[in-house]
């Protein structure tokens, strides 16, 4: 499609939006070279690196991100396994409740963040389970599923349908057609599906507030680090190594799932 | 999948071979078996949970001696449909048709061209630049706008610079919508939730607009169809469910987001932010349960109707 060219104003209207996109980040980058460590002002007054040295000797954040990594990559792992149950039991046949099905699981993600926050908070202290990491986790992966689904399923219904039928015709059993057949077939949508399943668990923090107690994710961290008055710019450090570590793989993702696509 | 329940001839069978067999010939039953198990874990921890908050908005606190009343009454619904609070809904609601809109009419150019006009690697540098914002930190772009906005930031500095210190104090004297900075202001945190929730509208519209088949374009314009009522009568429609696809995401965002309203804005309550302090240092968990369901109803309408426009599959 790339023969024909946009017109100016579509071109103008994507700039501007993409503008809009990087300008804070651009902030965000500027600000972890300010030597204010407080409030933030502009023209920032001086430039300094030492907010980089501040991090490598601020264990708590190291601690925050491990924490967040294992959250994110146990919640992205059930997502995986349960959204691709769904996928495989909804994709060919409709059933009494398959509407319904469809609607539960969107509705981690489409109902405000708060409200399973609260709803699982009050239950957590009702039940009198005690607050930790799996409580985090639990949290995280309901809302997960549904993005595991949404991808597997789009590839699921591409799939043709011939393909496990000759599978099956040549002797093959459910399990030997999934594994050489399905699985290689929807792996990509797997890989994309679990890429934006860790993403939403890792940047969490209004359900986490609700699950967490004492442990503290990255989000959480950043929260208590913005609302202190010191050392304000080793955030925006923070923020700079997350998008550093995660810029490879989004690319990596996107490309896979793009050649399995054309 | 019909030829395949004809009796074939029997294999050397495994006790493995056997069950996946009798599975294969109960498909009600492996449906059964492969929902077990997402089943138990939404109805568990999800619909149960939720059905736990709402069976707390029938309880009370006792206005004495401030104690949690676990007793059927509905006081705590009366409590909920008082005037100040019926602001708070309307606040909450016109700010989230607002981001809404607003994200709609700048995400479709820029999906727009990522769908039909980018080159492959221009699609891919395009798609890099969407999910970047997206995945930093969510509370530090909100604190980088924090800064942009504030009475000594960025947005000040450039009038200021410019000589335009008058433009930006008039649309600060705009009743309702202005404030005594942006930071301070409902058009602020109006930049704010647009920016923050932006991607979650790009990405679905781009996915509705990338499955647009190119034959159907060129066929439009064979039949002699200008560009401009191509885009209108094919393209755009298609593009709906997408639009509505993210919409969701917008507005529930908007709706229950409470960390941008305590950084932004004059701290007027919106409903993320009610449902908070409520639960929290008000500790009447009923009325905070109760103010759930506003969302929640609004939200599953809001499902069932998208749901028929096809926009799930653009999620």
């Amino acid at each position: 499609m790339s023969t024909e060219r946009a017109p100016w104003s579509l071109r103008l209207a994507a700039i501007g939006g993409l503008l809009f996109l990087h300008f804070p980040i651009l902030v965000i980058l500027l600000y972890a070279f300010t030597t204010e460590e407080n409030a933030f002002t502009f023209p920032p007054p001086g430039l300094t690196t030492q907010w980089f040295g501040a991090i490598l000797e601020r264990p708590d954040f190291w601690r925050a991100l491990i924490l967040s990594l294992q959250v994110a990559a146990i919640a992205t792992l059930i997502a995986i396994v349960l959204g691709t149950l769904i996928a495989l039991a909804t994709y060919r046949r409709k059933f009494f409740g398959s509407d319904s099905l469809s609607l539960l699981i969107v509705l981690p993600i489409a109902l405000p963040g708060i409200v399973s926050g609260i709803a699982l908070r009050s239950s957590i202290s009702v039940l009198d389970i005690d607050f930790s990491v799996w409580t985090i986790i639990i949290g995280h992966a309901t809302f997960c599923i549904v993005t595991v689904y949404n991808n597997v399923v789009a590839r699921l219904r591409r799939t043709s349908n011939s393909l496990l039928e000759a599978s099956m015709d040549l002797g093959a059993t459910n399990w030997q057609t999934f594994r050489h057949v399905v699985l290689p077939n929807i792996a990509t949508a797997l890989l994309a599906g679990g890429m934006l399943a860790f993403a939403l668990s890792f940047d969490e923090i209004i359900v986490t507030t609700f699950t967490a107690g004492q442990d503290r994710t990255l989000p959480i961290w950043i929260f208590d680090q913005l609302t202190r008055p010191r050392d304000r710019p080793v955030t925006n450090v923070a923020a700079i190594i997350v998008i550093l570590t995660t810029l490879v793989p989004i690319y990596l993702a996107y490309r896979w799932t793009q050649e399995t696509r054309d | 999948m019909a030829i395949a329940t004809a009796s074939l001839p029997a294999a050397p069978k495994s006790p493995f071979r056997r069950v996946l067999t009798f599975f294969y010939n109960h498909p009600n039953l492996t449906l059964v078996m492969l929902l077990l198990l997402p089943m138990l874990w939404m109805l568990v921890f999800y619909l149960g949970s939720i059905g736990g908050l709402l069976v707390h908005s029938f309880y009370y606190i006792d206005d004495f001696s401030g104690v949690l009343q676990r007793q059927f009454a509905l006081r705590t619904w009366s409590d909920l449909f008082t005037p100040s609070h019926f602001d708070v809904f309307l606040r909450t609601f016109s700010m989230a048709l607002a981001v809404t809109l607003a994200s709609a009419i700048i995400a479709f150019p820029l999906a727009y061209y990522m769908a039909r006009y980018a080159s492959r690697r221009m699609r891919g540098l395009l798609y890099l630049g969407v999910m970047v914002p997206l995945w930093s930190s969510y509370l530090v772009r909100v604190y980088a706008w924090k800064l942009i906005l504030a009475d000594e930031g960025i947005i000040s500095w450039t009038f200021r610079s410019l000589g335009a210190q008058g433009i930006l104090d008039a649309i600060l004297a705009i009743p309702v919508i202005g404030g005594r900075s942006l930071s301070f202001s409902f058009l602020g945190m109006f930049l704010v939730f647009v920016y923050i929730w932006l991607p979650y509208m790009i990405l679905p519209i781009n996915a509705a607009l990338e499955r647009v088949p190119k034959s159907l374009i060129e066929a439009s314009g064979d039949l002699g169809a200008k560009p401009g009522y191509t885009f209108r009568k094919v393209i755009l429609p298609l593009a709906i469910p997408g639009v509505i696809a993210g919409s969701i995401f917008t507005f529930s965002l908007t709706l229950g987001d409470y960390i941008i309203p305590q950084i932004i804005g004059n701290s007027a309550p919106f409903i993320g932010l009610a449902i908070y302090r409520y639960q929290g240092s008000a500790g009447n968990l009923p009325l905070a349960a109760a103010f759930t369901v506003i969302p929640i109803v609004v939200m599953v309408v809001y499902l069932l109707l998208a749901k028929r426009t096809g926009a799930f599959e653009a999620l």
